[in-house]
């Protein structure tokens, strides 16, 4: 089994999700250039967060129409798993791997902080190691994680359950004090309509080692090796 | 023929703009008191093409694929022949 993390001009999280594939899981895992036009050795694909290209023109947006794209594509018909985190998040929108888009947040400003999800389906690749409902600590680093769809999409999202965490209380609760960027129906992650395609503002490899305040994210990996083991 | 393209992109409407909402109420401690603000961004693209209709079709072409996202933006295209 093989990962790839792909790496653009600007990303500054490929270094800490392979760190956590190697060192925590101990999963092969190897940093991929975003020239790069074959990517059919991996069994999955992660798009790390980061600036790339500065954000320039919108965040992913230049990313997302670069040579590594269109195999990221042809994988992810192929139903291998591929999760875009934050900034790969805004790529797998601007690519139209995702619904939607990521706006910014409504109150403009750059949001580092911890924040509380609700797992809401275990059927994808990526949450089999949750339980529907449970609520789990991911921080969040980002100013454009307003998540908008338009009102079509949008029921669709939720009737297909595409729909992955969304921002609560500690009690469960979608509230609006929850929200910490205005995102539509306090959604914080999608999967695609085939479900293998995962996008999600969080950052799970931030925490996935007990040191760093907590272990929830790592499931989300793990999730997605066992799916791959299976497969 | 040379022609010059102005590309403005704009946020659909009903959309948040939280960066026209912020220059609102800095507006308002100014003393101005405003129905709305909205924010735009404009591009000014120099090209080459056959006649002003090719022109068009192209700038129309970037705005599609890349530079407006038709999820979020309208996008409005001025078009001159430089000299």
């Amino acid at each position: 089994m093989s990962i790839g993390i792909v790496q653009f001009g600007g990303s500054n999280c490929d270094l800490d999700v392979l760190h956590v594939l190697k060192d925590v899981l101990g999963v092969d895992a190897e940093l991929v250039w975003y020239k790069e036009e074959d990517l059919s050795r991996f069994d999955g694909i992660v798009v790390p967060g980061g600036f790339s290209y500065g954000d320039y023109l919108r965040a992913g947006a230049i990313a997302a129409r670069t040579p590594v794209m269109s195999s990221i594509k042809t994988l992810a018909e192929a139903g291998k798993p591929v999760i875009g985190i934050c900034n790969g998040f805004q790529i797998l929108t601007e690519s139209g791997l995702l619904d939607g888009a990521l706006t910014t947040n409504n109150y403009p400003k750059f949001k580092c902080e911890s924040t509380l999800l609700r797992v809401e389906t275990t059927d994808t690749p990526f949450t089999s190691k949750f339980k529907k409902g449970e609520v789990v600590s991911i921080p969040i680093a980002h100013m454009e994680g307003n998540f908008y769809a338009d009102e079509e999409t949008l029921s669709r999202l939720e009737d297909n359950g595409q729909v992955a965490f969304r921002y609560v209380d500690k009690e469960g609760k979608v509230t609006d004090e929850a929200n910490p960027n205005g995102s539509q129906e306090n959604i914080a992650g999608i999967v695609s309509a085939k479900k293998n395609v995962l996008g999600m503002m969080p950052h799970p490899e931030r925490a996935s080692e007990e040191i760093l305040g907590s272990k929830d994210g790592i499931r989300i990996f793990e999730s997605m090796v066992e799916f791959i083991s299976k497969n | 023929m040379q022609y010059q393209a102005d590309v403005t992109i704009e946020l659909k409407s009903g959309m948040l703009d939280p960066e026209g909402t912020t220059i609102k109420r800095a507006l308002e401690h100014l003393g101005y008191k405003t129905d709305s603000v909205k924010t735009a961004k404009k591009y000014t693209i120099d090209l080459q093409a056959e006649n002003i209709h090719d022109a068009r079709e192209i700038v129309e072409q970037m705005c599609q694929k890349l530079i407006a996202n038709p999820i979020i933006h309208n996008y409005a295209i001025s078009l001159r022949e430089l000299q």
